[in-house]
């Protein structure tokens, strides 16, 4: 039977199928649905992990244990479980071991663009790339079979419009596997010097045989054409260069490490010019010109952002496509994402900003708080970063600068990678400001719960992590909570903390306005006989807040009576109505 | 059947997507080999979204380019101006007429532009204008917005009725059914 599936369903699908039993991941835009589709199989244990280092070193215990295992994750995911990665190419598997990465060229959500291809090249770990729905289910599942094989991980690596396309996937049956046996073997999995001298002869052993496997498996196929042209791609850029170029030959790579030398030595004699169209890196192209191979890659296209049909059309055949002429005498306003009407993080950013602080912001929604009008952060590198990034600052700039410093962190972020940030400033002396958003959900990429929700990912009740006795524990004296909807207390809790000379933690409760359990009521209308124009509520940089015609406007259709604006008016202008 | 290619654009939190998940499934009840591509995190919040549906005896990419597409469905003014030149030249632009201030013009920044319709039509291209959020109303609720534009949608298409209709059956929740229907008759019958 076919279904229409995202890519992530698919590669969720070739999981349940393949007779995995455990899965451990970290939310990440484009992975998420991969883990929260397997979480509704009951056959399967899945869970979300605290983060990305964690989720691996569970699903690699899983493994030893005989426990065919899968992990997803972003691509930045990727570079948090680097340390085990590594190590684990040494130790191999024992239950077939998967590991899912999903790339986003242009950045669609992330906050940077890297190539994952060159994790498997370093760490020596075999890499497939699916570039439809029903490939990423058939890749995954061949993937457990060549993992026990080979004995090592198999990489999957995701692209966004892999990952969030949806196409058919023919849906098939579970298998289920039995646990292979687990026998004790220090030489295999314990990686001691002695050890490792020995597993690395292994691994470059492995190296030539999975060197072999690339030249015969079905996953890198030729597809003779003319041969005036010649493509090799793989992954999504394979379906734009066979829409962009029919009639052209292709070498399609469903293996990207390694590469099939001998196999791409065959096509490239076979056309007459020869390319390689790959998004990101040259990575395929590099390996194609150290075989002493011409071709033409990156001189055509960008190491940037996304192709497209067009733009490969272009490239190669010269064709130019007429658009429609479109120019307006008008400037078209830039539509940025913004925070959601009745985010609890917009009350907190309009304090900081009042306040002048800089601070150091981190991975979440709030990243949001940069944009205008908010304008309340200062840098922001990647998960759990502004605790540390705070006391660098102060220990660069000095005590006196740390009293208008803060570091906001969201909840999920904070268990994620901001603990040990945090040990760091109490330890080494620091007296920055940490504050953490705690809405109750990690938000951004879709409400997955997390270790201070006390839901699991089945939303199973169990042990909360309570943030005021973990960062007292840490050795923080001063722990606050505030809601950051009472702007004027939370104005004031800030400022005392700031000022403190130690370290300490503001907890700004409140949940996300999009979870079902929050329920404002009404709406709020301007009484524009008491509204003085002054243009405050305009700071908060509410989308259903408007200057219209010389008036301040609500839009009702956006407008969700959350009530802030009533706490940020001095005039008591801002009603609420229909409760 | 040679491909066809329908973009969908609108504001985070429009509903793009449930729009885009009726007319996939629509697609796939007809035989046709179908691709979706969406937008998550980040550029939902409230941002300008796109969602692009392709369907026909094969499909390769999920995406389209300016140009490309035979229909850009259009849940506000601004995101139809922003995205007209992904529409063919024999194309046509649904645009729901609703205004959404994006923040540069919330803020005061920017003022929004109030005569790229009036040029589209200048310019004689293929544009249907509807007032999906006053329909919406009228079907009970503005969060209908999308599937009166779905209704919209299906009278231009050569696909029947009642497909659309099973589609939509397929999609929304039991409790919203009867106000959805409501709402795609209303786009239907624009």
């Amino acid at each position: 039977m076919k279904e229409i599936m995202l890519g992530n369903e698919g590669v969720a699908r070739g999981v349940f199928e393949a007779g995995a039993t455990v899965v451990a991941s970290y939310p990440g835009t484009p992975s998420t649905e991969i883990t929260e589709t397997i979480a509704k199989h009951n056959e399967i244990y899945s869970e979300w992990a605290p983060n990305e280092k964690v989720a691996m070193e569970v699903v690699i215990g899983a493994s030893i244990a005989g426990a065919r295992s899968f992990t997803a994750m972003k691509h930045v995911g990727l570079n948090v479980c680097a340390d085990p990665l590594f190590t684990v190419s040494y130790t191999g598997i024992n239950g077939g071991l998967v590991i899912a990465v999903a790339d986003d060229p242009g950045m669609h959500s992330s906050q940077n663009e890297q190539d994952s291809r060159h994790y498997a090249m370093s760490a020596k770990i075999p890499m497939l790339e699916p570039s439809d729905s029903q490939e990423a289910k058939d890749f995954t599942k061949l993937a457990y079979e060549l993992s026990e094989k080979y004995d090592v991980p198999f990489m999957l690596r995701l692209h966004t419009r892999v990952s969030h396309s949806r196409s058919l996937v023919d849906v098939g049956e579970r298998t289920e596997v039995p646990l292979k046996e687990y026998k004790k073997d220090i030489n295999k999995y314990v990686m001691m010097p002695g050890m490792a001298r020995k597993r690395h002869v292994v691994v470059e052993e492995r190296q030539a045989a999975l060197q072999e496997l690339a030249e015969q498996t079905e996953l890198n196929y030729i597809e003779m054409n003319d041969t005036k042209i010649g493509i090799i791609c793989s992954g999504i850029c394979y379906q734009y260069a066979k829409e962009a170029l029919p009639n052209a030959s292709f070498l399609k790579l469903g293996m990207i490490y390694p590469l099939p030398a001998k196999k791409i030595a065959e096509f490239a004699k076979k056309v007459d010019k020869l390319y390689v169209i790959e998004e990101l890196d040259p990575f395929i192209e590099t390996f194609v010109k150290a075989q002493g191979i011409e071709v033409t890659g990156k001189d055509l296209f960008s190491v940037m952002g996304e192709y497209s049909v067009e733009m490969i059309a272009k490239a190669i055949s010269g064709t130019n496509i007429e658009t429609l002429d479109v120019k307006f005498e008008e400037e078209l306003p830039p539509r940025p994402p913004v925070l959601c009407p009745g985010c609890p993080h917009r009350g907190l950013f309009y304090v900081l900003k009042k306040l002048k602080l800089t601070v150091t912001g981190d991975i979440g929604c709030y990243t949001l708080g940069a944009l205008s009008p908010l304008d309340s952060i200062d840098a922001c590198v990647c998960m759990g970063a502004s605790i540390g990034m705070s006391l660098g600052m102060e220990k660069a700039r000095g005590k006196d600068y740390a009293r208008k410093l803060v570091a906001v962190i969201g909840d999920s972020t904070f268990i994620h990678s901001g603990i040990t940030g945090l040990i760091d400033v109490v330890y080494n002396k620091g007296t920055s400001t940490v504050i953490i958003l705690d809405n109750s959900i990690t938000g951004m990429t879709g409400h997955q719960h997390n270790p201070s929700t006390g839901f699991t990912i089945k939303n199973e009740p169990t042990k909360q992590v309570d943030l005021v006795q973990l960062c007292k524990a840490i050795g923080v004296e001063r722990v606050r909570v505030v809601d950051p909807f009472d702007v004027v207390e939370t104005e004031k809790v800030i400022k005392e903390e700031v000022a403190a000379d130690e370290p300490s933690v503001i907890i700004a409760q409140r949940p996300c306005a999009l979870l079902k359990s929050v329920r404002y009521t009404g709406k709020v209308t301007v009484n524009q006989d008491k509204c003085t124009k002054c243009k405050m509520c305009m700071r908060i940089g509410c989308p259903a807040i408007a200057w219209k015609d010389g008036k301040i406007m609500i839009d009702h259709t956006q407008c969700n009576g959350c009530g802030l604006c009533l706490n940020v008016c001095k005039f008591g202008a801002m009603e609420k109505v229909g409760e | 059947m040679a491909i066809t290619s329908i973009m969908i654009v609108g504001v985070g939190g429009q509903g793009t997507l449930l729009a885009s998940k009726i007319l996939g499934n629509v697609a796939v009840s007809q035989g046709y080999d179908v691709k979706l591509s969406e937008v998550h995190g980040m550029a939902q919040r409230g941002g300008s979204v796109v969602t692009y549906v392709r369907y026909g005896d094969k499909v390769y990419s999920p995406i389209i380019a300016p140009a490309g597409a035979d229909i850009v469905l259009a849940f506000e003014e601004l995101e139809a101006s922003r995205w007209a030149n992904f529409c063919k030249k024999d194309g046509t632009l649904i645009v729901n007429t609703q205004r959404i201030d994006p923040m540069p013009v919330v803020t005061g920044a920017k003022n929004y532009p109030l005569k790229t319709m009036n040029e589209l039509v200048e310019k004689q291209i293929k544009l249907i204008p509807v007032d999906a959020l006053a329909l919406a109303k009228q079907a009970g609720t503005v969060k209908a917005v999308n599937v009166v534009l779905i209704g919209v949608l299906a009278k231009s298409s050569n696909i029947p009725k009642e497909v659309w209709i099973e589609s939509i059956k397929n999609t929304v929740p039991e409790r919203f059914l009867e106000m959805n229907m409501k709402a795609f008759e209303l786009g239907y019958n624009v």
